[in-house]
């Protein structure tokens, strides 16, 4: 396999794999915050603010695989 | 196979300064804002109109929104995180028009942007505390924790810089590829999520900004 193959192969493990974690997280996150939400209808405001935070620091991890997997395929130094 | 998202479209040379596709955009961006709040603060009235009203409103909502995450008087805050918030929206949903494409889809105006927060953390963090208790900050807890401060300082400003640019590039480069597969109405539902995604990331990426330089600038001299 050409360094070209392996780096396409990457970039498919870079994404699936990475993106387990963050869906698990998230699905965790959103849960607490509904509960919460549940138990005490009037933070709904701050919650949901907190939430959204959140959310995009967890998403983070997922958009790092993500950049890397672009990486390996438009800028990779190894197949030019 | 779309263009690679990395690399930006250069447009034109200005002497050995390279001006590539983001930026123009931005000037326009930069001149439209300018031009409209000058427009709409021209005349200011006591009974305001149309525009004025929005623009208090939303002037008076962001303020509202830094004092609920900053717990301070926002005035001090006000000029630059609503520039940045205002800005953000414009900037990632003017790919909705047809012909541009969001300037912090590239990988420069993220950067600009993200360098533009590093550095103001650390304008409000000496404002406030002076330049050697703000140093000291950086002790806390323990002198320990001197080396994994100044590091997060690095990696928090990179992390806003690759959250944002990940965000909005995705988000094209899946309207590309979908545009690709199927051309007809088919885009319309990741246009769609493409603008909530735009908004909740403008306004992430001021409210990181907001805790950031909140935490600079310490909660020693609250109210």
């Amino acid at each position: 396999m050409d360094a070209k193959v392996i780096s396409i192969i990457g970039a498919v493990i870079a994404v699936s794999i990475g993106s387990i974690g963050p869906a698990l997280a998230e699905g965790r996150a959103v849960a607490a915050a509904m509960d919460a939400i549940a138990r005490q209808p009037e933070t709904a405001g701050t919650l949901s603010r907190t939430l959204f935070v959140g959310l995009a620091m967890i998403e983070t991890m997922a958009i790092y695989c993500l950049v890397i997997a672009l990486l390996l395929l438009f800028a990779n130094p190894y197949t030019r | 196979m779309p263009a690679s998202p990395l690399t930006s479209t250069v447009l034109f040379h200005l002497g050995p300064v390279v001006i590539s596709r983001p930026v123009v955009t931005t000037w326009a961006i930069m001149a439209a804002l300018a031009i409209g709040c000058r427009l709409v603060t021209r005349r200011l009235e006591s009974r305001p109109g149309g525009p004025q009203v929005v623009l208090e409103a939303l002037v008076t909502g962001i303020a509202q929104q830094i004092e609920g995450v900053l717990q301070r008087d926002p005035r001090p805050f006000l000029p630059l995180l609503g520039t940045l918030f205002i800005y953000l929206v414009v900037a990632n949903l003017c790919s909705v028009l047809p012909g541009t494409e969001a300037p912090t889809g590239k990988l420069e105006t993220p950067l600009a942007l993200a360098l533009i927060v590093f550095c103001s953390v650390h304008y409000f963090g000496i404002r406030s505390r002076g330049l050697r208790g703000y140093l000291a900050s950086f002790a806390e807890p323990k002198l320990i924790m001197l080396p994994l401060n100044v590091l997060s300082e690095v990696t928090r400003t990179f992390s806003l810089m690759v959250r944002l640019f990940g965000n909005v590039m995705s988000g094209e480069f899946i309207l590309a590829l979908v545009i690709a597969l199927a051309g007809l109405l088919v885009p319309i539902p990741f246009m769609a999520l493409e603008v909530l995604v735009g908004l909740v990331q403008a306004y992430i990426f001021s409210v990181l900004a907001t805790v950031f330089i909140g935490a600079a600038a310490g909660s020693t001299e609250t109210q």
